[in-house]
């Protein structure tokens, strides 16, 4: 018999409308959950029993009121990069580290009128900088399945938090492949959507042209749930796509016979870690088992998408982090001399050695003289990399890829080497570059038992196909079934 | 080098970040080592590529000329380091 805590959105879901178990139940099984683990992994910046118990009752309220939609009283945690109106959204950073949200974001508002509850806020990257959840200014998060381990970043608290059962599912952001990466090396499911798809209105800006808001689950099921809730229009955002969005439901247990899946040649020969190329082997046969063929193709300017994002990515970022300036909120210097003075001990005390890192990386590729040679020459990378993949869609209804190079490595590892630490991404960035919905989802596991997840990637707009790839395979495997050991 | 002493100083004040000299150093051979790393974009020729900024098109949405909720005054400076009334307070500006 499973703890509460252990079920998915849509068993407790069923378990609350027939009136089996009520969302305060739920909720407190949640609550002791992060109680008990909490000490080991550090996933969250902020826990809010209080609010979520007022949340539950409320939902409790709507479910005997025949009400309820299919995510009323689902417990649910937030990145703490994302405005909850009253709780604080501190990015992880010290610049912001009593910065209290005035206003929702969409997604939380949209997370609001469906009657979840909201746990808390994860932790994360310092503004969502990194790849392994170290640069948070709250101290790392730890990895679930081996507590010496990273757990991937930047949404390495969302991910942490669904993989232990402290929250059934969570939000994610992804500018490079935060939700993507995190989800591999937690063994859960999560999926950044097509840029566009789900609004940003409230998600603190890394880099605006690349940052998506997207959910991590334990399965496609509970994903297409909460795609469901997040996709759609906000005339908030002017980068949110007026255009209808499927039920993804119903693309769950779909047959996927006759799809073709395509193997970027570049992705594979990039490969050298066994355990990776094991998982992506085994996972070709269940997909083939599945009635799926396989084409190989090319993706020529893979190599070049971490240079052109690590131009592109701190240069948004130069510009949107200006606002933090000590005077309309966050943190401020006490002692300075002046007014510029104030600005440069200000964010010098208020934000990390990484984010400091690419403040001067962006501000010097979109400085005079530099502007042609590096921002410019990336932004046009970014254009022959989307059009890599829309020739491979040519030939292909998704790519089938790893996630990252490597399973999680250790704490400490790569974080006094930047470079390194932006290799892992090789995998991810591209597509957010080209805009294109990803996911990930668990593949196996290492000879040491650490999680390896599989990439899948499609066309804008098509994450329905990813639901229905993804949902054919978890029929057939138990990976995703796995907790880890806590 | 890559990035010089002087160029690393324009851009830390470009930036607004004050740096202490052991960070200067660390910046300067970090920074130089992430810009060699870009030179491999100059493999790609690029003369004929269009640049570009994002994946969605961008529209002007019209929208009715209504009035609608804001923040209030209490709301908007509820976060500020510093205030008086119902301003932010800064440090003098003028000399």
């Amino acid at each position: 018999m499973l703890e509460l805590y252990e079920k998915t959105a849509i068993e407790l879901g069923e378990l609350l409308r027939t009136r089996q178990v009520a969302s305060v139940e739920v909720t407190r099984s949640m609550l002791a959950r992060i109680e008990a683990t909490e000490e080991k992994l550090h996933s969250f910046v902020t826990v809010t029993p209080e609010l979520a118990l007022e949340m539950a009752a409320e939902a409790d309220r709507r479910i005997s009121a025949g009400t309820a939609g299919p995510l009323t009283g689902i417990p649910i945690a937030i990145k703490d990069n994302m405005c909850v109106k009253g709780l604080r959204a501190s990015c992880a950073s010290r610049i912001l580290a009593n910065f209290v949200a005035p206003y929702d974001a969409t997604v939380v508002r949209r997370i609001r009128d469906a009657g979840m509850v909201i746990l808390g806020t994860t932790n994360m990257d310092e503004f969502a900088m990194g790849s392994s959840t170290e640069t948070s200014y709250w101290g790392p998060t730890r990895n679930p399945w081996h507590l010496d381990m990273i757990p991937g970043g930047s949404s390495g608290g969302s991910a942490a938090s669904v993989a232990a059962g402290q929250a059934v599912v969570s939000l994610g952001s992804d500018t490079g492949g935060s939700i993507r990466l995190p989800a591999s090396f937690c063994s859960v499911t999560g999926i950044k959507p097509t840029y566009g798809s789900v609004s940003r209105y409230g998600l603190v800006a890394y880099a605006s042209s690349l940052d998506q808001i997207g959910p991590i689950a334990r399965d496609a099921t509970d994903l297409a749930l909460m795609l469901n809730l997040l996709c759609g229009h906000d005339p908030m955002d002017s980068t949110s796509v007026p255009m209808e969005h499927p039920d993804f439901t119903s693309f769950l247990g779909k047959p996927i016979k006759g799809m073709t899946l395509g193997l970027p040649r570049e992705f594979y020969s990039h490969l050298d870690d066994p355990d990776v190329s094991r998982v992506m082997a085994d996972a070709r046969k269940v997909f083939e088992g599945l009635g799926v063929s396989f084409v190989e193709l090319s993706l020529p300017h893979l190599d070049y998408g971490i240079a052109a994002y690590y131009i592109i990515a701190p240069s948004e970022a130069s510009s949107n982090l200006a606002r933090y300036d000590g005077v309309k909120y966050g943190h401020r210097a006490e002692n300075f001399d002046g007014m510029i003075d104030m600005y440069c001990r200000t964010r010098a005390e208020g934000f990390g050695a990484e984010v400091k890192r690419r403040i001067m990386l962006g501000t010097y590729a979109l400085s005079s003289g530099y502007y042609d040679a590096y921002y410019l020459k990336a932004a046009k990378i970014r254009t022959l990399i989307t059009e890599d993949f829309k020739s491979a869609f040519q030939t292909c209804d998704a790519i089938l890829c790893p996630v990252a190079p490597t399973p999680p490595f250790k704490i400490g590892e790569k974080i006094d080497d930047p470079i390194q630490m932006y290799l892992t991404d090789v995998f991810t960035i591209p597509v957010n570059m080209a805009g294109l919905p990803g996911m990930s989802i668990p593949g196996g596991f290492s000879s040491t038992g650490l999680p390896v997840g599989l990439q899948l990637i499609a066309p804008h707009f098509a994450e329905s196909r990813l639901v229905q790839l993804a949902s054919a395979f978890q029929a057939e495997t138990d990976h995703h079934l796995k907790r880890p050991p806590l | 080098m890559k990035i010089t002493d002087k160029e690393v100083d324009y851009v830390a004040l470009l930036g607004r970040l004050h740096l202490e000299p052991e960070e200067k150093t660390k910046y300067r051979a970090q920074l130089d080592d992430i810009l060699k790393y870009m030179d491999k974009l100059g493999e790609v020729p690029t003369d004929h590529v269009e640049p570009m900024a994002g994946t969605v098109e961008l529209y002007t949405p019209m929208r009715e000329d209504v009035v609608r909720p804001s923040l209030s005054i209490e709301e908007a400076l509820s976060n500020a380091p510093a205030r008086t009334g119902t301003s932010f307070r800064v440090p003098k500006v003028i000399e």
